[in-house]
């Protein structure tokens, strides 16, 4: 496949940045996405010019580190893969390829499409998590009861890899999804009950600080996340944040 | 709802939601007594006169209505505001109907056409109807106060509002932008108030749907039928 790429490059956080266009040759249908860029890089390397920065780790579709907004879309055209797992049979020979990194303010750009998503690091810190005593003592998961669906359900929200598709599509780049998904995982356990109404409201709180915009529920998030999570962990949160901040003494 | 930290996100969202339910039922109201002027205009006459001289409704529900529909709009701006600027660089190439309706892209579009709607509205009926009630303190309702025999008022200046074919056509116009804002509008409120269930979100969506097209549709028959009728 011939292509042509239009990539964003950008030196640093400070630059102002542009699209670049590129011409590549021979790439296989086969290869995966950052496959083809590797291939690209590799050419500018060649060349003695600067390669093109991008996120990636395990390739394998479940560390989240992949991003790129592909012809207008996270994660390009596929639905519920990511970057890593998208190939490019699903374009044409001759196809121009817009690929830009995330845009959110509160995802600022670092360099060309590299974003710092440290942002849904701060909001996990805020209170995603379930404080435990690890002194040896620990009580086994299993010994509670815990309804299927619930447990099923829970799991379903802890598929949530962080990747930032959700802000990225977004029209007002919120990160409920995201956000909604993380309490989820823990409002629908008993082990996170004990600190349910602290954890909804310091993450929600956490969550506007970063200047993450407010959700529409337009369902673009749902529809582009490459795990599937559901508009349901947002309503849960809702719920969740409401009750909290109603009873709330802070 | 707020925490030390203001109000957040969410909490703005539910209220803006509260005043889309509280809106939803003025609408209901409303198109249900205008239908009146198709079907029974003395009816008509008699609920307009009531509602436009009733201390409760006019000093009290008046001005909650009026403040609901300030707060949501004014609350709809200002998340919008917010919704723009989290997003300060934008994308060069993107696909947003790959994944959401133009409806629920655009409900700050149909919003500000149904707010300059409702300027017209007011122009037309609102304003008139203060001046003559406490401008000219004629509280009677009647076409000429000085004549009982003379009748009401209401369906006259009605019908002679939508003599005017540019008139009909822009109330047309908005009504279908109410139509776009209340396909989306009606689910999302539920939505944002955490409500979702597997049961019972498929029914909300469906009535939404139905609502949205059904009170709007009838405003515009209410428009239609004047103007031939005129």
């Amino acid at each position: 496949m011939d292509l042509t790429l239009k990539i964003w490059r950008q030196k640093n956080k400070d630059d102002k940045g542009g699209m670049e266009t590129f011409q590549i040759s021979d790439v296989s249908p086969d290869s995966s996405f950052l496959e083809m860029l590797d291939l690209l890089n590799e050419d500018l390397v060649n060349k003695g010019e600067v390669p093109v920065a991008f996120d990636h780790d395990c390739r394998e579709g479940i560390c989240g580190m992949c991003s790129l907004y592909i012809n207008g879309e996270a994660h390009g055209p596929d639905r519920a893969v990511t970057t890593c797992q998208l190939h490019m049979r699903k374009f044409k020979d001759g196809d121009t390829i817009f690929v830009e990194p995330w845009r959110a303010k509160a995802f600022p750009v670092i360099k060309d499409l590299v974003v710092d998503r440290g942002a849904f690091d701060r909001i996990m810190e805020a209170g995603g998590f379930v404080s435990v005593n690890t002194s040896g003592n620990t009580q086994d998961a299993n010994a509670l009861p815990i309804p299927k669906v619930d447990a099923d359900n829970a799991f379903d929200a802890a598929t949530c890899i962080g990747c930032g598709a959700c802000v990225a599509t977004c029209k007002n780049a919120s990160a409920m999804l995201f956000v909604s998904a993380k309490v989820s995982q823990l409002a629908l356990l008993p082990q996170g009950q004990v600190e349910a109404k602290r954890r909804a409201i310091h993450m929600v709180e956490q969550m506007d600080h970063e200047g993450f915009g407010n959700c529409t529920n337009t369902g673009a998030c749902e529809v582009e996340c490459p795990k599937g999570i559901s508009l349901d962990n947002i309503a849960r949160m809702n719920r969740e944040y409401l009750s909290a901040a109603i009873v709330s003494e802070d | 709802m707020s925490t030390s930290k203001g109000m957040t996100s969410i909490a703005r969202k539910f209220l803006m939601a509260l005043s889309g339910f509280f809106l939803l039922s003025f609408l209901l109201l409303h198109s249900t007594l205008n239908m009146l002027s198709v079907f029974a205009p003395d009816m008509f006459n008699i609920a307009s006169h009531f509602m436009g001289t009733n201390p409760l409704i006019q000093f009290a529900m008046q001005p909650v209505l009026a403040f609901g529909v300030i707060f949501h709009l004014a609350m709809g701006l200002y998340l919008e505001f917010q919704n723009q600027k989290a997003r300060n660089v934008k994308y060069a190439m993107n696909n947003p109907g790959e994944n959401a309706s133009w409806m629920s892209r655009n409900m700050y579009i149909t919003g500000i056409m149904i707010l300059l709607f409702l300027g017209l509205h007011f122009y037309d009926f609102w304003i008139p109807e203060l001046v003559t009630k406490f401008g000219n303190g004629d509280m009677s309702g009647l076409i000429n106060p000085a004549d009982e025999t003379s009748g009401y008022r209401y369906m006259a200046e009605l019908r002679h509002k939508f003599h005017d074919p540019i008139r009909t056509g822009l109330y047309v116009i908005a009504f279908v932008f109410l139509a776009l804002h209340l396909l989306h509008g009606f689910q999302s409120a539920f939505q944002s108030v955490g409500f979702r269930h597997n049961k019972y979100t498929p029914i909300i969506k469906k009535l939404g749907n139905i609502y949205a097209i059904v009170i709007p549709g009838m405003f515009v028959i209410i428009a239609l039928f004047h103007f031939f009728n005129a």
